[in-house]
């Protein structure tokens, strides 16, 4: 019975948690998205010394460990004057890495489209915005969602590793939960079910728009 | 006098590396003519179609498209992207591969051009593109996307939307190569009629039989050069021409072992 009221008192910071974690997952994604588009046209379409630059930084965040960059950024940052909160700080890393990774998936949706559909394009009239615009944007993003769902999906589960910078997000309330109480295996446990579900639910939804864009694959 | 050509080549010369594609191509597309470029693979006859759009970017040699330079002048200055954009309005480009857009309906892929090019009104342009899907006749499949059409129709509604901004030329490179036998016929038919009504046509293919029934001018290509040019009845009629009797043969044997299969 005392476990309950323990659970009853912790459960609205496990709550809050919850919320912390899919807002800091949406806001990473969105933020790793824009950035990550930024990255690939200007890798893809840039002069070869905005190219270089973006190569080295792409590689070196997806070269090292998630939680090795986190602690640089939050442990680090104040050496170089860069001293941040820990939620902003784990909103910027975790969208930086989502950047590197899908300013990746873009850049090879973008490679991927067939030639020849940019040559129609400029047969026809079209302008190199139009192009892009019209044709290479749409195509690309057909081309990227299967790999763009699984990094949506990683980077809903790196969103645990900001509890290492306290962070309060779900881990760190489920974690503080059971450390507290002598229950870390429940609260293992719980964090697994949760964020399970998510990542199912995350899945089920990138099939559902998949097949709903069957009918744009190419023919 | 240049009024009365539509495309003429010069000298053209194409290189992909140290392997030269194009040897000093001399060439006049006549308005109102059909030209077939035909010849073995690797003859460059594709390359050749494809520096007329300014798809591959000729090396030297001058190529006029209605008069006026494409890509380069005649002093081999490279000319600004508006203007190359503004003759190749000229020609209309018909592919091997269709490279329909495949996130646009039928109807979509024909009044792109007419939307945002020409900049039609909505209303407008779709009206166009719909009186071309139905010239190909596929009016009926306006709403499909490419991936729901067959090769022949994916093909018949690139030639549609080729055709909607209203080009002086169409280029076609080999645009029944990828289709199965079965449906060549019905891109062939159109390919015919758009003939009949005066349309300047240059067709890169193996039908050798529309090469001969329609074609005016018929261009045989051998290793990157003119070997051999003329009236299309004139040049089948000169099989003493080692390169085009040996190239001929080939597609004699081909039918001949489906005959005996």
């Amino acid at each position: 019975m005392s476990d309950f009221s323990a659970l009853r008192e912790a459960m609205p910071e496990i709550v809050d948690g919850l919320w912390l974690t899919l807002a800091m997952w949406l806001a990473a994604s969105a933020l790793g998205l824009v950035l990550g588009l930024a990255i690939a046209l200007a890798r893809r379409f840039g002069p070869v010394w905005v190219d270089r630059p973006l190569w080295a930084v792409v590689g070196v965040i997806r070269g090292t460990p998630f939680l090795v960059q986190i602690f640089l950024l939050y442990y680090g940052g104040p050496f170089i004057g860069l001293e941040l909160d820990p939620t902003p700080a784990g909103l910027g890393g975790l969208a930086l890495y989502g950047a590197a990774y899908f300013s990746e998936i873009l850049r090879g949706g973008l490679l991927a489209i067939p030639p020849g559909h940019v040559e129609a394009g400029m047969c026809i009239g079209l302008s190199r915005l139009q192009i892009v615009r019209r044709i290479m944007l749409p195509e690309m993003t057909l081309l990227v969602l299967p790999a763009s769902v699984n990094m949506f999906v990683v980077l809903l589960k790196e969103t645990a590793v900001l509890s290492i910078i306290t962070v309060p997000e779900l881990t760190m309330a489920v974690t503080g939960f059971g450390s507290a109480n002598f229950a870390f295996s429940q609260a293992a446990l719980v964090l697994a079910i949760v964020y399970w579900t998510l990542t199912e639910l995350t899945g089920g939804l990138g099939r559902l728009l998949e097949r709903r864009l069957d009918r744009f694959k190419l023919a | 006098m240049s009024d009365t050509l539509a495309i003429t080549l010069r000298g053209v010369v194409k290189r992909y590396g140290s392997n030269t594609v194009l040897r000093g191509i001399d060439l006049d597309i006549r308005h109102g003519e059909v030209t077939c470029l035909i010849g073995p693979s690797g003859s460059g006859k594709s390359t050749l179609l494809r520096c007329m759009a300014f798809l591959e970017e000729h090396d030297a040699g001058l190529i006029r498209v209605a008069g006026d330079p494409l890509g380069f002048d005649a002093a081999r200055n490279r000319l600004p992207q508006t203007e190359i954009a503004r003759v190749r309005r000229n020609i209309g480009m018909v592919f091997q591969q269709f490279n329909l857009w495949p996130h646009m309906t039928a109807l979509g892929n024909v009044a792109e051009g007419l939307r945002q090019v020409l900049r039609l009104p909505k209303r407008q342009a779709q009206e166009r593109a719909m009186a071309h899907l139905t010239r190909v006749g596929l009016a009926d499949r306006a709403s499909y996307y490419p991936s729901q059409l067959s090769g022949g129709q994916q093909q018949r509604v690139a030639i549609a939307r080729a055709l909607a901004m209203d080009p002086k030329i169409v280029l076609f490179d080999e645009p029944t190569s990828s289709l199965d036998p079965e449906l060549t016929g019905e891109v062939l038919n159109v390919m015919r009629s758009l003939a009949d009504d005066g349309m300047t046509m240059v067709v890169v293919t193996h039908e050798i039989g529309f090469a001969a029934h329609v074609a005016q001018h018929l261009v045989f290509l051998d290793e990157g050069q003119v070997a051999l040019e003329g009236r299309a009845g004139d040049v089948f009629a000169q099989p003493w021409h080692p390169r085009l009797r040996q190239f001929l043969e080939t597609y004699l044997d081909r039918g001949a072992s489906v005959l005996l299969g």
